[in-house]
């Protein structure tokens, strides 16, 4: 038994719990909702997992989530276009990304202090260059994009359809693509893909610029779902939401492993606690204790049931 | 003997008439002047917010730094960015430094109780805005939070009466920060008087406009009926005037906070239906003016005992006016 398919467990023993013990819990309206308040979390969630996978992490995602958005409205403020500020927020966010791809891939940092770094550059420079405050709001002028977070299509929420979206895209990659095969044998074994003539380099780039991509889609999503981005979520816990949901869904951070389904797994699980929780009106301390306790138990029955290989105790996680 | 007299009392008068005249022509020096910008000299005013960047406590900043500027006062902010470790750790080494007047604004209640009497100890003036915590300092400027959560309870009240559910929800930001406290008991004084209205929900946002939308969806989906929300802090309830869009249900929004130009905005828009405001900006005057109460009194630091409430100002459809808000963008330049 995988952890994913514990994760999955758990995941319907709790919809079935909450289904019958909670009224309203299973109402049509309420799934949309539960799923809806996780989309972002697990869209940030599928840029994660394609670095993961890769044995790569990036620390830097919420940074860059957070500040091309709340850059992108506050040139939307100023007056100019909206077309042209997302344009620019979204090179910002590109721009940070292959930094951070090159620092690890050419100038060989490990990602952790690299991305480490990038998160608090992106937040400092941001803070103090790009963004004087610490909530921008959205002007009445980028109305024309308020789809994006808070418009239905066929009665189901924007941000669902592109959860589903990027998560079928980074599926497609990461199964179909030469360098979505390539991004598992770098995870697998870094120097044994790279003798075999693998680009690696170039790969890990690309994977830093696609979480990237990916963080500026949900900065834009988030902005416009509430009409303002708090920047402050940079130093937030997002970040180890976001691990979290990866690795919970049973991608290992000794990469090579895993794919876009485990990550699914993993964002329903804190979805089901958060709404199961807010329903029964759980006290916001005691929500934070049992979230914990949910999650060491996924990973304690795991580590009972698949206990840790040679090769892993080798090449050691992250 | 008579005439001599005479002849005085008119020398007396005509110098004392030349001198009024004199001094009409160079004007009168006033005593205190001296004495009163002698006070202010090269004296240090240090500010621990709990972040900068927010609206309220730009505002304050910008009123302080005038004052220190126009009276040769340096003026310290140490930024903690949302820290309470950080922010202990800025007053630590603030008590060392020895500012004369430290003023503090507490992310919650326990956090520097101890750190503020220290200061006081050590002889520093501590002033307390908006968020107090449980140590009395010199001087607490800010908003009456039980006044507030009263108000703001009401305003959901009277519209949530007969006909409605009478099913309100409350949204807090973090519930141990000294303006949660204050304000949820002012709302349920409230309850207390009127048991027909049902609270179905009481969370806590943790003053992020995302998670308040995440919740007020939920809540909103597990209440279809519900009628009205109590929001603690205005920048944070937009997450829950989206929640209620979405939803595409007509639900009481009420709010408080600093009085910025995007309250005003969203109360002219409908998204909030009421703001119960504390002004910033006459906050940062209050708070200036109780830097020079304490550094002109001459007593000692932890003497006094002054509590001043801003005047809470009620933004509705109704009150609106141009200049009723203030803008936080036009500090900046």
């Amino acid at each position: 038994m995988t952890q994913e398919k514990i994760v999955f467990l758990i995941v319907i023993a709790l919809f079935c719990v909450f289904s019958l013990s909670l009224k309203g819990f299973v109402s049509p309206g309420n799934l949309l909702t539960l799923v809806r308040s996780v989309a972002t979390l697990g869209i940030l969630g599928v840029g994660m997992a394609v670095l993961v996978i890769g044995r790569g992490i990036d620390l830097a995602i919420v940074a860059i989530y957070a500040m091309s958005a709340a850059w992108t409205l506050h040139l939307a403020d100023g007056g100019v276009s909206i077309p042209l500020a997302m344009l620019i927020g979204y090179l910002f966010a590109l721009s940070a990304g292959v930094i951070n791809g090159v620092l690890i891939a050419y100038v060989e940092i490990p990602a952790l202090f690299a991305t480490l770094g990038m998160a608090s550059l992106v937040y400092g420079f941001a803070r103090y260059v790009l963004v004087p405050l610490y909530v921008v709001y959205m002007p009445a002028s980028a109305s024309g994009i308020s789809w994006i977070g808070s418009g239905f299509l066929f009665g189901v929420p924007m941000p669902i359809l592109f959860f589903a979206l990027v998560s079928l895209l980074g599926f497609l990659f990461l199964r179909f693509t030469k360098p979505g095969r390539l991004i598992y044998a770098l995870g697998d074994n870094f120097a044994a893909a790279r003798i075999s003539g693998a680009p690696v380099r170039s790969i890990v780039v690309l994977q830093y610029a696609i979480s990237a991509t990916i963080a500026f889609l949900a900065g834009m999503i988030t902005a416009t779902a509430v009409a303002s981005m708090d920047t402050n979520v940079a130093n937030s816990s997002l970040i180890y939401d976001i691990i979290l949901v990866v690795v919970l869904g049973g991608i290992g951070l000794s990469g090579g492993r895993g794919g876009i389904r485990n990550v699914i797994a993993g964002t329903l699980l804190i979805g089901i606690l958060l709404n199961g929780m807010t329903i029964m009106n759980v006290q916001y301390q005691l929500q934070n204790v049992i979230r914990s306790l949910i999650l060491l138990i996924a990973i304690v029955i795991d580590s009972l049931l698949n206990p840790r290989d040679e090769q892993i105790d080798q090449q050691g996680d992250i | 003997m008579r005439t001599r007299n005479i002849f005085a009392t008119i020398a007396t008068v005509a110098s004392l008439s030349g001198m009024a005249g004199l001094a009409s022509a160079q004007g009168i020096d006033d005593p205190r002047r001296a004495d009163y910008f002698k006070v202010y000299e090269g004296k240090t005013i240090a500010f621990v917010p709990v972040t900068m960047g927010i609206d309220l406590t730009e505002g304050w900043a910008s009123v302080l730094k005038k004052q220190a500027d126009t009276l040769g006062m340096k003026l310290e902010i140490r930024d903690p960015h949302f820290s309470a470790d950080a922010g202990a750790q800025a007053i630590t080494s603030l008590i060392s430094e020895k500012p004369d007047v430290l003023i503090v604004h507490n992310p919650d209640v326990n956090s520097y109780a101890k750190l503020l009497k220290r200061a006081e100890a050590a002889g520093i003036h501590v002033i307390q805005v908006n968020m107090r915590s449980n140590y009395n300092s010199d001087v607490y400027v800010g908003a009456d939070w039980i006044g507030i959560g009263e108000a703001e309870m009401q305003a959901v009240v009277d519209r949530c009466g007969a006909g409605t559910s009478q099913k309100v929800a409350i949204l807090q930001g973090q519930p141990t920060s000294g303006s949660d406290s204050g304000m949820m008991r002012g709302a349920q004084n409230i309850l207390d008087k009127h048991p027909e209205i049902k609270l179905v929900a009481n969370q806590a946002g943790q003053w992020d406009a995302t998670k308040a939308r995440a919740i007020m969806a939920t809540v909103i989906q597990q209440n279809p009926d519900l009628c009205g929300i109590v929001g603690f802090w205005d920048v944070m309830d937009l997450g829950a005037a989206a929640a209620i869009k979405e939803s595409g249900k007509s639900i009481v929004l009420v709010t408080s906070g600093g009085g910025e130009q995007m309250a005003c905005d969203n109360v002219a828009n409908g998204v909030f239906q009421e703001e119960i405001a504390y002004p910033v900006l006459q906050q940062g005057q209050t708070l200036t003016d109780m830097v020079s109460t304490v550094l002109q009194s001459g007593q000692p630091a932890g003497k006094e005992k002054i509590v001043i409430y801003t005047p809470p100002l009620k933004i509705t459809k109704e009150t609106l006016h141009p200049g009723m808000c203030w803008s936080a963008k036009s500090l900046k330049n």
